[in-house]
């Protein structure tokens, strides 16, 4: 799925009256699946839209874009291998990923 | 991201129009550049480079996230390879026009989901618009049609140009460009023989071949 489709995915549920987060992937090193700029659209209910790990992560993801839309605030989450004691997920590929979550807001 | 900042980069994308969202990653503040406008941003030195080479990253504490128009692929020639060419170039994210004056060829029957015009090339490129996003495929071997779609796709800034033929049709089509005035240089845009030579046998392989090359236009440059 297109970065823009992920987009149109957001604009669609906004329009339906949910609540909607954006996950994007900004920064990679190492062999990470998702170019920076791969993008995840989650809704209020924990659906999801698009890919930033082709898989490993989303769920936390997920879960983190929930926390986003109830505080309304940003934040930067860090995946990687190595870093087993801050995430319970990790990329089996051996790269490492941060992506930016935030709320869409009014 | 605004509600009305999703808007604009959707209306961007409509309009292929390129733009960048850049965000401030500590306080998830936002701002929009049109990819007109870079020089008078903050950013603007980066900006450039990262709009031609489709290229978003982070750039102190400011991710530049690149909203290109979508990748185009036009399509001369509802052909058998075509076909084939077809799925992959949607998984990669293209949208797909196809031009065959032949409405033999050319019907929603054999091509369902893309739009299919059943006229000739130089009726329907300009409207289109062939920018830099876009990628063009003569595959019809009839140089009626081929023709002035290579033309035209010659005088744009089209990151693809690829014609079927053997290099004995290729030779001959480039007599036919030298005397519609075109140079070398310019002709030489054109891949001819179409595809990365892997030994495709067949449609799909050379559809393969087709995307491969294509693919590596876009992200390597020519």
């Amino acid at each position: 799925m297109a970065s823009s489709d992920v987009l149109e995915q957001a604009s669609t549920w906004l329009a339906e009256g949910r609540k909607v987060a954006l996950a994007t992937v900004i920064e990679t090193w190492g062999s990470a699946p998702q170019p920076v700029g791969s993008q995840l659209a989650i809704d209020g209910e924990g659906n999801f839209a698009g890919s930033v790990s082709g898989g490993c992560v989303e769920g936390a993801v997920v879960s983190e874009a929930l926390d986003a839309i109830a505080s309304g605030q940003p934040k930067v989450l860090a995946f990687g291998v190595a870093d087993e004691t801050a995430w319970q997920v990790g990329l089996a590929c051996g790269g490492k990923i941060r992506v930016f979550v935030e709320p869409v807001g009014p | 991201m605004k509600r009305a900042l999703l808007k604009a980069v959707l209306d961007a994308k409509r309009e292929r129009r390129a733009v960048a969202v850049i965000t401030t990653i500590e306080n998830g503040q936002q701002r929009l550049v049109a990819k007109e406008n870079f020089g008078s941003d903050s950013l603007g030195a980066v900006l450039e480079e990262a709009f031609r080479f489709d290229q978003s990253g982070l750039h102190g504490g400011e991710f530049v996230h690149i909203h290109n128009p979508p990748l185009r692929l036009v399509i001369i020639g509802a052909v058998h390879i075509a076909q084939g060419v077809i799925p992959m170039a949607r998984q990669a994210g293209y949208d797909i026009t196809m031009v065959d004056p032949r409405g033999a060829f050319a019907t929603g029957a054999r091509f369902p989901d893309i739009t299919l015009h059943t006229t000739w090339p130089e009726d329907v490129l300009p409207a289109l618009g062939v920018d830099a996003r876009t990628a063009l495929l003569a595959l019809t071997h009839d140089p009626k049609i081929d023709d002035p779609a290579l033309s035209i796709a010659l005088k744009s800034e089209c990151f693809y140009i690829g014609a079927l033929g053997s290099k004995k049709t290729q030779a001959s089509r480039v007599e036919r460009l030298q005397k519609m005035g075109f140079s070398d240089a310019v002709i030489g845009r054109i891949h001819g023989p179409i595809g990365l030579p892997i030994g495709a046998k067949g449609a799909a392989e050379i559809a393969i071949s087709i995307m491969a090359e294509m693919t590596r236009s876009l992200r390597l440059g020519n």
